[in-house]
């Protein structure tokens, strides 16, 4: 059986496993994480603790796509509004009773030393086992000089880590904001600070929506909005990139706890082989609930089990320098795509992508004869749908026409006519029929023959720099 | 303008409930998600009229229901009553690709539906061109489907079209023939009215059967379109026919749709397989026959209802009788009708009867469907135009006859099939003309 547990993250964390809750609704007060915890997530960061504020209502708003609900999720709520005797006396209990998962205390107060250095002190004393210094809080309390105020400044980020670092015992964990130009260069100074690990990505500033007989965006709060954090699948890619980045710059390279978007093992798995020792849930808890951990932790040790992994360490970062610049990959890697023909549905999707959307190579000439070469030697999509439409076609009424129209004399299950057929000679291999076509791997990308040996566009142009130079003579 | 209507009728709303219910707001929107929006979608492509299917589904999941309806209208004036009314297990939905996916096809019928229901309770009226800004006139012979779908488009396009209808109510079968569970009287009546109000002339219990008439036709309009669809049914020809309790299918259904024919007890036969077979049977159930037969003379392979009739039928209670024939209907001393059957084989492509398998059911009502003559009454006075069996005979892409004055279409001109094929063949005629008088204008 794989092991999927934690080992001394960011020096000094362990837990039964890699998933914590983020700092957010699901982690507010100590009843729920300990439910959290009877659930099987192996850890939680507190909801951020500092002097209560008092929210708004309302506080979220959402994206839907295509009728599939929160594929982004957005908010406005701030960090705790319990008292901090409170959220520590719960926090001392929770530890109390469960003493081998993670529980980590997210922080926020006024831009002080003496008020980080009271709150380390009183959170450590509470028996947290790591700090989380909020600095991405993109709304509300960055009006006040907190949260991504601090987040976005180099400058403002050491100092105020190097002020925690003065007391804290416990693993210090910076949490980034993605609101900055490039969040290597806060991640470089947590770094210099001293911090023991970072956690990224917290919300993206946003506006979610705007209510079209009203105008007000959402979510309205008596007649207006304010921007607020964007979080949810959405957001995914971007904390996989802003990941990625960190993990492959030594100057912020530090233990990452990654989050953004997760709301599965494969997503959990991602982060992972970026880098991260552990990934925070929020979004997908608030949809489901903390039931969703469940597949979380069997499918990352199936996972494991598959591909022979014993530990998170045999796989965490494998995929880091799988991302490289743009210019040193292979200008004569060569793929065109491939359509089965025995899976197409003949939705013929990739026919008006390729034409529309790509370098229109995917026609629909498999009866009329196949022809090779630029546009205007093919069909335009719109001449075929006029076809389409002058086209005299009737109800079959009776068995024999309805037998007839059952009839496809084809070889494949779709009418030949409607299978596209892919020019691989001017096929330039960008994917996008295979992205759009409905069918699981009915187009696949296939590698032709290389037309050469591996190069570099900057190999190619260092290669001219160099012909370009005049010889010795 | 006849006044005519069909009143509401709460008992017999209650009998035929929909079959097809309309989908509520978000039901709808989800089902819309689903379509995989096909370019040159096989459904667009197995109407008749080619309505642009993923281009109204996407308009639902977007909210933009009035560019849905009046992308359906665009090509098909009746989508309306062509939304419950089509048998689109043959045609749209039959098409989808997602019997090739994961098997359930859109349910397209539902989604133009929904589309066409919001655009009604709206109660907006079509756009047409300013009326007359084309100077033709066209005379369209029948209320039916056809008939309504050439002058609607006619009059979108500035013609003059004016609709003769022998009866009081237009609409044709659409108003008297299909089932009451598929399309109610009162929405066809409803959908006939929209294309009024665009501008076209109704005349109701306008009659046209002499050469007299016709020739006063061709003195008042430039062209006449011909849409009468199909005569009186076919009768058995067997003793007996004729008497109190046997009603043809059509009569009976135009009876009960019109209030006419409100319940019924006891035994029902019905003789014949094909749609309009099980239309009857169906509705004699719900109109409370207790015990309602299918008789026919072949067996459940050659019957020609569409599979999914068939299916519908089984599930109202109606039982079948294969292979038997009728060959008298006599009367018993309580006046309850006997109708004597035999079993039937076929040999060499003829049904010869068997020996000693007279059956006779004591029944209440026989309802032959055996199918619908030509209209003969009228086409054999239309002169210098074709005919084949008693159909016209047309050009198939523009719906005009051997005359040139005169355009065809529906079940007239294509032997009987559905109310979607009459509108293509009518919006084809209507196109077909309004190039003609463009050209003659030019």
């Amino acid at each position: 059986m794989p092991d999927i547990r934690v080992h001394q993250f960011a020096g000094g964390i362990d837990a039964p496993n890699p998933f914590w809750l983020a700092s957010g609704p699901p982690t507010n007060t100590g009843e729920q994480i300990m439910r959290a915890f009877d659930a099987g997530w192996g850890g939680a960061v507190w909801k951020t603790i500092g002097e209560p504020i008092t929210n708004v209502c309302s506080r979220y708003s959402s994206v839907d796509c295509n009728g599939v609900r929160m594929m982004g999720l957005n908010n406005i709520e701030l960090i705790t509004d319990r008292s901090i005797e409170a959220n520590l006396r719960e926090l001392a209990e929770v530890k109390k009773r469960y003493p081998y998962h993670a529980i980590i205390a997210s922080l926020m107060v006024e831009s002080k030393r003496d008020a980080w250095h009271e709150i380390v002190q009183r959170t450590e004393d509470a028996g947290a086992d790591g700090l989380e210094l909020n600095f991405g809080c993109p709304h509300g309390m960055s009006e006040r000089g907190m949260g991504s105020a601090v987040g976005q400044v180099p400058e403002y980020t050491e100092m105020i880590t190097t002020w925690v670092k003065e007391k804290a015992c416990t693993p210090v964990l910076v949490k980034l904001t993605p609101n900055v130009t490039d969040i290597r260069t806060i991640a470089s100074a947590a770094r210099r600070a001293g911090a023991d690990g970072l956690s990224a990505i917290n919300t993206i500033n946003s506006i979610t929506g705007i209510d079209l007989d009203t105008f007000v965006p959402r979510p309205n709060v008596d007649g207006v909005s304010t921007h607020g954090g964007y979080c949810g699948p959405a957001v995914k890619p971007i904390a996989l990139n802003m990941a990625q980045q960190i993990m492959a710059d030594p100057a912020a390279a530090l233990p990452l706890s990654g989050m953004g978007g997760i709301a599965n093992w494969r997503d959990a798995v991602e982060f992972m082989l970026l880098g991260c020792g552990t990934v925070q849930v929020c979004t997908a808890v608030m949809h489901y609930g903390y039931r969703v951990v469940e597949d979380m932790a069997e499918g990352l040790e199936n996972w494991m089990r598959t591909k022979g992994f014993a530990t998170l360490e045999d796989f965490r970062g494998l995929s880091i320098e799988r991302v490289t610049d743009w210019k040193h990959l292979n200008l004569n890697y060569k793929i065109v795509a491939h359509i089965n023909e025995q899976t197409c549905i003949g939705c013929d999707l990739c026919h008006i992508a390729c034409w529309d959307g790509a370098h229109q190579c995917i026609h629909l000439d498999r009866v009329e004869g196949p022809v090779d070469g630029p546009a205007p030697l093919h069909s335009t999509p719109a001449f075929i749908e006029e076809r389409m439409r002058s086209s005299i076609s009737t109800t079959p009424v009776t068995r024999q026409e309805r037998a007839a129209a059952l009839t496809n004399h084809g070889p494949y299950p779709t009418p030949l006519d409607r299978i596209p057929r892919v020019d691989e000679t001017e096929c330039v291999g960008c994917n996008l029929c295979a992205l759009v076509c409905p069918v699981d791997e009915c187009i696949t990308m296939v590698r032709v023959d290389s037309v050469g040996r591996a190069e570099t566009w900057e190999q190619r142009s260092r290669g001219a720099e160099c012909a370009a130079e005049p010889q010795p003579s | 303008m006849s006044t005519a209507t069909i009143p509401d009728d709460l008992l017999l709303r209650e009998r035929f409930t929909e079959i097809k219910p309309p989908l509520s707001p978000q039901a709808a929107v989800i089902e819309s998600n689903r379509c995989l929006n096909c370019f040159d979608a096989p459904c667009t492509a197995a109407c008749p009229t080619h309505i642009d299917v993923p281009g109204f589904i996407k308009r639902i999941s977007t909210g933009n229901l009035r560019g849905s309806a009046l992308r359906i209208l665009d090509a098909n004036i009746l989508g309306s009553s062509c939304a419950k009314a089509c048998p689109v297990e043959v045609l749209c939905e039959g098409a989808c690709v997602m019997h090739r996916y994961n098997h359930e096809p859109i349910q397209i019928a539902r989604l133009q539906r929904h589309a066409m229901d919001s655009f009604q309770a709206t109660g907006e009226e079509l756009l047409t061109a300013p009326r007359g800004s084309r100077n033709v006139q066209v005379a369209c012979i029948g209320g039916g489907p056809a008939s309504l779908a050439c002058a609607a488009e006619l009059c979108r396009h500035g013609a003059q079209a004016t609709i003769l209808e022998r009866k009081d109510l237009l609409g044709g079968l659409n108003t008297y023939g299909v089932a009451e569970y598929k399309l109610r009287a009162s929405d066809s009546l409803r959908e006939a009215e929209m294309i009024r109000r665009m501008g076209v002339e109704f005349r109701t219990g306008a009659a046209i059967d002499t050469a007299e008439a016709l020739e006063e036709l061709e003195s008042e309009f430039d062209f006449l379109f011909v849409g009468v669809g199909l005569g009186a049914m076919q009768r058995m020809n067997i003793p007996g026919e004729d008497q109190k309790g046997v009603l043809n299918a059509l009569e009976f259904i135009a009876s009960y749709k019109t209030g006419r024919l409100r319940e019924m007890t006891g035994t029902v036969v019905v003789v014949g397989a094909g749609n309009t077979a099980i239309d009857a049977a169906n509705a004699a159930r719900r109109l409370g026959a207790e015990t309602v037969y299918l008789l026919y003379r072949r067996g459940e392979r050659e019957m020609s209802a569409f599979d999914f009739e068939y299916e519908h039928a089984k599930h109202e209670g109606v039982q079948f009788l294969w292979r038997r024939q009728p060959y008298a209907i006599r009367t018993n001393e309580r006046g309850r009708l006997l109708l004597d059957t035999v079993q039937v084989s076929e040999v060499e492509k003829s049904l010869l009867p068997v020996p000693d398998s007279e059956y006779t059911i004591e029944c209440d009502y026989v309802i032959p469907a055996i199918g619908q003559s030509p209209f003969a009454q009228l086409v054999q006075e239309l002169r210098r135009i074709e005919l084949s069996n008693g159909i016209i005979v047309v050009d198939p892409e523009t719906g005009q006859t051997g005359n040139s004055r005169y355009f065809a279409g529906g079940d007239c001109a294509n032997g009987g099939r559905e109310v979607v094929d009459a509108v293509a063949d009518g919006k084809r005629a209507a196109r077909a003309i309004l190039k003609i008088a463009e050209a003659a204008y030019a």
